[in-house]
């Protein structure tokens, strides 16, 4: 990584190779590390701020546990296939689904959503880094530390079994007695941090950072429902954070919060997961809804349909998302009164999610379609979601719920959502941001058959679930028996060996993922400027970006800034006409180009704050003293990181030009 | 690790300031400072923590089992005397603000020890309360009331203790005329902080003390 940035002429199409800077000798600061200067190799990444990086490492991590949870998967389904199956003993079982549940919320859709939001959220407003560079770096290595410490409890004595929402008295001593559920309370504790750090960080990033003339209104929608998403990071993950430490503090010292033989009530664990449960579940999936609203006018070559609806829309199911969290527990004798606003409260939020749907649709009504990867994977989205969406509105409706609780039809419905939702938009985001972030093209020929095969491996696996619920097959139980699966239409060996057969379509569509990755890294060929011919900021600059994203900061005027660079309305047709190229578009930035950018500096005390918190983790499960020394190398880096500043003084940029910077124009993320 | 996340949080609030090299040179959307508006944020995600305890002790302090009830080991006198120190750490903090704002560093150092020194008082209440209840009978583990109590006060304890380590650190930067950027800033962000701790210990105060079971 270059400490200092300078525009370099001739860089529209082809990324600046930035000339090797010049050797610098960073200056000491406070006694502590000379900050590092790597520019290339690993240490470039490791000691990164910059948020293209940190975006790349997000999804990165998030990649790697979107295998390890599908193998997951593919386990749980290999032993359901056949009636007694014998793949998995039952204590196994029960920590593959709790794993399998946990690494694809916390550790994949989440840290995949964030590294999206990394890499393109300070792209959409125009701005050069977010708020506080240090701090996103923390917030990624506090992830991945986070996934780690989960994960190492499947080499020490075994995972956590308790199922992802840990109730008690699952999660106590009696039935979890092995160091999984510390690890797993711990784990998600430190990838907690990670969550409300970023939060932070992107509220401050949107609110403050925009380019001029960028009002909210003006935001394209994914950095719009980023920034949804964070508010309710912000404010759920500290309620996450209480359950956690009552859970620790239960386990590890000896209180009884969750006790019922104490005298404790263990609904006070339902309500604290479920407040941040619930919300969470849109913190998952209104990413995706970003994504393929900015998708879907790219490839209908028309605007969004209602931006201010699908905007608002997104606000409004953060909103009542807080207000529907009991809906999980209508089987768990919460009284008329409770259950019944619970109940209208949720068929309440149907209505915002549908007016999106609507709009999605009617943006696509009359457009001109263009079917790529990408756009097939974002009509999927609005199909597979709302099937999901139906099933949630039958949930809503308490006595039929208090039915489906804890069976497969419960298993249906959030896979809808959260595959056919979530994991669909992200899939559309790879297909359309990757020539962005890599300057290459994914291979369509691949994607193609990527994107059926996840289609029909998906409704293969989830859709008999549905069946398989309503006839009563729970949830979580390890083996089924012949004599009870039933006859004719409705037989459950049947339907479960359909499901197994569809999770191993799946498999390989998404093993063609994996390869189109491999393949696409190996073409030598590059993208072009304007791939899809665009519409937001993130495509006024080159592929990939330079490290300082723009050559100036653009002034925008419009929503759609981008496309109306290009394009222009004939006032006697009004049709739209082509009036500049992406590479007009850019040259023009390139002319007024900023003179000197100062971009923040590497710095390695994140990585080293976040590497004290796996060691706090295991010192609380095996023995305290390490937990004190796991303390005090984070007292050690916190004193550094608030020492240190966070953009280099002007002599390790320009070790000439001393003091010469002043005059420069001051990148809005000096700040962190 | 609450009690360093928020040591994070803060240190880190504070050194994110301590990196505005050109105050006046960049001008954000909303007039705030990034770090300004980042402390806003974080101090609106720690409600709902303190939410989260609060509600949690609510739920249980009625349950005593076999050890002593909330109202046989409270000493409401002895509580009101170290919260009203509390609150009128509150007071000195506001003149720390107000002194660097007017770039009196003298005034500056001296109401932010005052403070601090404030800070440690309750707290040093607070540890010979713990022993105090602890000595009547009141263990971590001795009721769902003794956990729930021992949890919702630790836990504000924590956050008092790490404001008085941010303050006392500012302190010592100061004195060595290294706090980069604007330093009346940093104190505000900083007393931010300190009067959120303060203000959720009214709260604490009336709901766990005052209200009777």
């Amino acid at each position: 990584m270059a400490i200092i940035e300078r525009p370099a002429p001739g860089t529209t199409v082809v990324p600046a190779l930035t000339p090797a800077p010049p050797a610098i000798t960073p200056t000491r600061t406070y006694g502590a590390l000379r900050r590092p200067v790597a520019a290339t190799g690993w240490k470039s990444w490791l000691f990164t701020v910059d948020h293209k990086k940190i975006g790349l490492m997000y999804g990165a991590t998030a990649l790697f546990f979107f295998v390890v949870g599908g193998l997951e998967a593919v386990l749980i389904r290999l032993q359901l296939a056949a009636p007694e199956g014998k793949v998995l003993n039952a204590d196994l079982y029960n920590q593959m689904f709790t794993m399998h549940a946990t690494t694809m919320v916390f550790l994949f859709v989440m840290p995949m959503a964030a590294g999206f939001a990394n890499y393109f959220v300070p792209l959409q407003i125009g701005a050069r880094d977010v708020a506080f560079p240090r701090i996103n770096a923390f917030g990624l290595w506090c992830l991945i530390a986070g996934g780690i410490v989960v994960n190492l409890a499947w080499f020490l004595g075994g995972a956590a079994d308790g199922g992802w929402f840990m109730y008690a008295p699952n999660s106590g001593p009696v039935f979890s007695p092995s160091h999984g559920v510390d690890f797993w309370a711990l784990g998600l504790q430190i990838a907690g941090i990670a969550s409300l750090m970023g939060a932070i960080n992107l509220i401050v990033t949107v609110l403050n950072m925009r380019a001029p003339g960028m009002t909210l209104m003006k935001m394209p929608v994914f950095t719009w429902m980023i920034t949804v998403v964070q508010f309710l990071l912000l404010f759920a993950v500290p309620v996450i954070t209480v359950a956690l430490f009552l859970l620790t503090f239960q386990r590890r010292f000896g209180a009884q919060f969750f006790d019922v033989a104490a005298g404790a009530d263990p609904l006070l664990w339902q309500h604290l997961f479920w407040i941040f449960g619930h919300p969470e579940v849109y913190i998952l999936v209104l990413p995706s809804f970003g994504i393929v609203s900015e998708v879907l006018p790219v490839f209908s070559r028309k605007p969004l349909f209602g931006y201010p609806f699908v905007v608002f829309s997104g606000a409004a199911i953060g909103f009542v998302g807080w207000g529907v969290w009991a809906h999980h527990m209508f089987a768990s004798g919460l009284g008329p009164v409770s259950v019944a606003v619970f109940s209208i409260a949720t068929m309440a939020i149907a209505v915002p999610t549908g007016v999106k749907i609507i709009n999605w649709t009617l943006t696509l009504w009359g457009g001109k379609l263009v079917f790529t990867t990408a756009m097939k994977f974002a009509i999927g989205l609005i199909i597979l979601f709302t099937i999901g969406g139906l099933s949630g509105v039958t949930h809503s409706v308490a006595p039929s719920d208090t039915q489906q609780t804890d069976t497969y039809y419960i298993v249906a419905h959030f896979h809808y959502v959260l595959f056919g939702g979530a994991i669909f938009g992200l899939f559309s985001g790879f297909y359309y941001w990757w020539p962005k972030m890599f300057g290459k093209m994914l291979n369509e020929r691949l994607g193609s058959w990527n994107f059926w095969l996840m289609v029909i491996g998906m409704n293969l696996t989830f859709g008999p679930m549905h069946i398989l619920g309503l006839q009563g097959q729970p949830r979580r139980m390890y083996q089924w028996t012949d004599a009870r699966a039933g006859e004719g239409f409705f037989n459950l060996a049947f339907w479960n060996l359909v499901a197994s057969i569809g999770s191993l379509i799946l498999t390989l569509g998404i093993l063609l993922f994996l390869i189109n990755i491999v393949v696409t890294a190996r073409n030598k060929a590059r993208a072009p400027l304007d791939p899809w011919n665009a519409r937001s900021l993130e495509w006024m600059t080159s592929n990939p970006p330079k490290e300082h994203n723009f050559d100036s900061i653009p002034h925008v005027y419009h929503l759609d800034e981008f496309f109306h660079r290009k394009y222009e309305e004939d006032a006697a047709t009004h049709t739209m006409r082509e009036v500049a190229t992406a590479e007009q578009v850019l040259a023009e930035l390139e002319r007024n180009a900023d003179k000197h950018i100062h971009m923040p500096s590497p710095s390695y005390w994140p990585i080293l704050l976040a590497a004290g918190l796996p060691i706090v983790a295991l010192g609380l499960i095996y023995s305290i003293p390490v937990a004190i020394v796991g303390g005090v190398v984070m007292l050690y880096a916190l004193y550094g990181l608030a020492l240190e500043p966070s953009v280099a003084v002007d002599s390790d940029f320009e070790p000439s030009a001393n003091g010469a910077s002043g005059n420069g124009h001051a990148v809005g993320a000096s700040h962190g | 690790m609450a009690e360093t996340a928020v040591a994070r949080a803060e240190h880190v609030a504070l050194a994110e300031h301590g990196a505005h090299a050109e105050p006046a040179a960049h001008v954000t959307s909303t007039g705030l400072s990034n770090v300004k508006l980042g402390m806003w944020l974080f101090l609106g995600s720690e409600c709902l923590l303190f939410g989260g305890l609060i509600s949690t002790y609510m739920l249980y302090r009625g349950r005593v089992s076999n050890g002593p009830t909330p109202v046989q080991v409270y000493d409401i006198p002895f509580t009101s005397v170290s919260s009203f120190v509390l609150l009128m750490s509150s007071l000195t903090m506001v003149l720390a603000v107000s002194a660097a704002h007017k770039h009196d560093d003298r005034g500056t150092n001296l109401w932010l020890t005052v403070t601090a020194l404030l800070g440690a008082t309750f707290v040093g209440g607070q540890v010979y309360e713990f022993t105090a209840f602890y000595n009547e009978g009141l263990g971590f583990t001795t009721s769902l009331f003794g956990s729930s109590f021992y949890t919702l006060t630790g836990f504000h304890g924590v956050h008092v203790t790490v404001g008085i380590i941010m303050l006392l650190a500012l302190v010592a930067i100061n004195n060595r005329s290294r706090v980069p950027g604007s330093k009346s800033e940093t104190v505000e962000t900083i007393g931010l902080y300190w009067h959120f701790v303060d203000i959720v210990w009214i709260i604490i105060f009336t709901l766990v003390y005052l209200i009777p079971v």
